[in-house]
């Protein structure tokens, strides 16, 4: 009775095949453990290809004052103090190795003079940290360890989307899958499973997201018992594109700021010296002239004896300022600011930021070497995620595992810019370590064929509703709804709007019909899809009217600054009982001592550098 | 061109394999578009099940490779108002899948052999010490072909892949430009040589560029990647002097 499907049996899983995915299985399987990738793509398209400015790591080949420390210091500010200080610490000790080896699988970044790795400046980071190949860095990383990951043993189910998480008890046991191609039915039997599956930006209409981004993983691990954590920090990045409409949303690096960008509003002002919060009030220049001094500086490869623009704040920052230039009316005639870099010549151009170039003269019609990019905020990536162990990457749920952007914690209430290719090298290695060793003393699990059929059963739902609705429809109203009252800032009344369309967009999907065919059906991968960007932004939604503040990635309208005595020290918790998503609040752990004096220290060293470049009185 | 209200008549290749037929669809198009938002619309609105290979909508990907109006082309990076503009008035534009790779359905072919092509490429084998120091000259040679974004537009436009099918004899220009990769990088070791010549059959390959034309990553596939490698198989394998030296000192050649 019931579909057939094909079994298989392995150690380790890993669901996905992006940085995360990739360093995961390529470190299970150098541990001895029989691994599979499963993913929705083919190999090497997965959304890292889109990632572009770089990779932080405290490699110190650009500016020697830089350290693991300083590292540290810059992601747990940028995160509002809500980053996991245990991720942060391992986070900044170990990139530098992680990229180093990359170097040795074949990356090959672009070079100092001293022809080691280059490192360039990015909003957030101290010192120039970003190991960089033009501005397509995403894709070096991505290909690197796809050609790495090929020749470890790996076996690559490629265009296989997963849609069940089996349990034994408490017990992740494997997963179970659909082929894109023929709508075959797939079940794996796994000792470990490791969740690799990206983000959820494709939720927002806006966004800087491939259609992967359907919060795949988040709805896999919710759906099977597994907690969640910051989900209402959505990181809107300040520079996408806005012209035309149909490339709305398109990344921008930041890699245009860190190369000396400017941003204007229509009255021709550099508007973000306006925008200087007070905690970074210190680290950035006050004037034009001290900004272009520090441009001037690091594009000739000297230390920087200055602060640095104010348009290299961070993100959460630079992208709200653009959206209040806009509602002021001093926006650029397409909604947006005006982004310009024409003034570091064609040449530079084309060596330091090629694809911009490419992107903006294709798509839009601009040559950047000559006039300024309409820009403004794209969703472009979710701080939260899936809660996980700092060292392990293990879940709440024993045998999950949870790496890159579906796992949750480095990051806190905002991301900077570079430490997402990090995140993906340094803990897809640990994840992998750990799946790996874990899976060492366990018996290879039984699949059990009801909750397989009854996965299916899920599955094949949309084909019996003939007459219903194209589920690309909802998508896109869904995706509407969701940039409208979900955005950048946000109210409670609309928050609450939000959870009430939510519901009936979960209605009109259970009622979606995609047409007969299971064999390439994209709009039954749509249908499918839907049901965990339903719940996935129900859970962002939560979350956001839960925090009565403002930070990082997380605006309200209604409470605008940030809430320190209590907020400030607090965590959303998600998770999901009987089919219903619940919150929760707990209170952060205080951080360990010795990692708060390295703060102090690195605080002091900055007040110290202020002080001599600003000439203080 | 102006592209706002003005419909549009397109064919694109619907079913599977031999059975596939070009079907018409009419759509109302919008400023800025890319031919991948109507194939989009076209799906959502019209025809749910149409199959499509995309994912990152932003030229990086390399996944939405398909034949419009008969030209190779990245449907998100080929703007609708320069293909309404080469259509002939009144004529449908036409989207056709990738021609050389067995078809799968609609815009969807199996491009796995250009993966298993890859797997038989032995990897980079440089210096265990970690910090390799190479300068940006150096690294500039190897960055042009790690520009690469897989969308087989080369091997599919490749007439030894399209027109004769050497695919069990010839390993196509994205595998070639994999192997350039591999022994132009400055601190490699690895021989290669041998197999770029027989297993790899470059010599199947008589440069008449149409994989360099196509390239939506501006890679100079043939100039830069295949001749070079032809030489170096021409100086292995052809070069008497070369020859002699190399049976004298027994050494392998260094380039």
């Amino acid at each position: 009775m019931g579909e057939d499907y094909k079994q298989y049996e392995y150690d380790v899983i890993v669901i996905g095949a992006g940085g995360a995915g990739l360093r995961a299985a390529i470190e299970a399987a150098r541990s001895g453990a029989k691994t599979a990738i499963i993913t929705k793509s083919l190999l090497g398209k997965a959304h890292t290809v889109m990632a572009e400015g770089g990779c932080a790591a405290a490699l110190q080949n650009a500016d020697p004052r830089d350290d693991w420390k300083v590292h540290f210091h810059d992601t747990m500010k940028g995160s509002k103090w809500l980053a996991n200080w245990r991720m942060a610490e391992f986070h900044a000790k170990e990139a530098p190795d992680r990229v180093r080896e990359l170097e040795q699988w074949g990356a090959v970044f672009d070079r100092t003079t001293n022809n080691l790795i280059n490192q360039r400046n990015f909003g957030g980071h101290t010192f120039p940290r970003l190991a960089h190949v033009g501005d397509a860095t995403g894709l070096e990383l991505i290909r690197t360890l796809q050609e790495r990951g090929i020749h470890e043993g790996i076996d690559i189910f490629m265009e296989y989307t997963v849609r069940h998480l089996l349990k034994e008890g408490d017990r992740v046991t494997g997963c179970v899958a659909y082929t894109r191609v023929d709508g075959d039915f797939h079940a794996f039997s796994a000792k470990s499973v490791i969740l690799a599956t990206g983000g959820i930006t494709r939720c927002w209409s806006v966004c800087s997201g491939s259609w992967e981004y359907t919060g795949d993983g988040h709805a896999l691990a919710l759906w099977a018992g597994a907690e969640l954590r910051d989900m209402e920090f959505v990181q809107f990045h300040p520079t996408g594109m806005v012209w035309p409409p149909s490339v709305r949303g398109i990344l921008v690096t930041e890699g245009v700021r860190g190369e000396g960008g400017r941003l204007t509003n229509s009255e021709g002002a550099r508007f973000m010296f306006d925008y200087v919060p007070e905690m970074f009030a210190s680290d950035h220049a006050e004037t034009i002239e001290e900004s272009d001094q520090w441009v001037e500086e690091v594009v000739s490869g000297k230390l920087a004896t200055v602060r640095r623009p104010p348009e290299l704040l961070t993100r959460d920052v630079v992208a709200k300022a653009i959206n209040t230039e806009v509602k002021a009316g001093r926006g650029s005639p397409h909604g947006g600011a005006f982004l310009d870099i024409s003034h570091r010549g064609k040449e530079a151009i084309l060596k330091k930021l090629p694809s911009m170039h490419h992107q903006f003269k294709e798509l839009a019609g601009v040559d950047i070497s000559e006039e300024p990019m309409e820009v403004g905020p794209t969703a472009h990536y979710v701080m939260g995620g899936v809660l996980v162990n700092a060292e392990t990457q293990e879940t709440t749920i024993p045998g999950l595992f949870a790496c890159g952007e579906v796992a949750s914690g480095l990051h806190g209430a905002n991301r900077l810019g570079g430490n997402s290719l990090s995140d993906l090298i340094v803990f897809g290695k640990r994840a992998g370590e750990f799946s790996a060793n874990r899976s060492k003393d366990l018996a290879q699990p039984s699949i059990d064929d009801d909750q397989v059929q009854s996965a299916i059963k899920i599955m094949l739902e949309p084909f019996d509703n003939e007459g219903g609705e194209n589920p690309g429809l909802i998508y896109d109203g869904m995706r509407d709804m969701m940039q409208a009252k979900v955005g950048i800032i946000r109210t409670k009344s609309e928050l609450n709007d939000a959870i009430d369309d939510l519901k009936n967009f979960d209605d009109r999907r259970k009622a979606c019909y995609p047409g007969s065919t299971r064999k390439y059906n994209s709009g039954w991968h749509q249908a499918l899809d839907l049901k965990n960007m339903v719940d996935i932004s129900y859970a962002a939604t939560l979350a956001a009217i839960t925090r009565e503040e403002s930070r990082g990635g997380h605006t309200r309208d209604d409470f605008p600054v940030p809430d320190d005595e209590y907020w400030g020290n607090t965590l959303n918790i998600i998770w999901m009982e009987e089919g219903e998503i619940k919150i929760r609040q707990e209170p952060i752990e205080e951080m360990r001592e010795d990692l708060q004096k390295a703060i102090n220290e690195v605080k002091s060293m900055i007040a110290e550098r202020a002080a001599e470049a600003g000439g203080e009185d | 061109m102006s592209l706002k209200g003005r419909t549009q008549e397109f064919l694109i290749t619907r079913g599977e394999g031999e059975s596939s037929k070009l079907e018409e669809y009419s759509l109302e198009l919008d400023e800025g578009m890319v031919v991948l938002d109507c194939v989009h619309r076209i799906q959502y609105e019209q025809e749910p099940d149409l199959s499509v290979r995309w994912n990152c909508k932003a030229g990086k990907c390399g996944s939405c490779s398909a034949e419009i109006n008969g030209k190779p082309r990245l449907m998100c990076m080929t703007r609708m108002s320069d293909v309404v503009a080469e259509t002939p008035e009144g004529k449908p534009i036409e989207i056709r899948p990738m021609k050389a790779f067995p078809h799968i359905k609609d815009l969807v072919t199996d491009v796995s052999w250009n993966y298993e092509i890859a797997k038989k490429i032995k990897p980079i084998n440089g210096p265990d010490e970690k910090n390799w120091e190479f300068n940006q000259i150096e690294a500039d040679r190897v960055q042009q072909f790690r520009e690469c974004i897989e969308c087989f537009l080369c091997v599919n436009t490749c007439h030894v892949l399209r027109d004769h099918a050497l695919f069990d004899d010839f390993a196509g220009p994205r595998n070639l430009v994999r192997l350039a990769q591999y022994e132009m990088h400055p601190l490699d070791t690895e021989d290669r040589i041998p197999e770029i010549k027989k297993e790899f059959g470059i010599e199947y390959c008589n440069i008449t560029r149409c994989c360099t034309e196509v390239c939506p990553a501006g890679i100079q596939i043939t100039d830069d990647a295949i001749i070079q490698l032809k030489e170096r198989v021409v100086d292995r394998y052809y070069d008497p002097l070369q020859r002699i030296w190399r049976t004298l000192t027994r050494q392998k050649v260094r380039y």
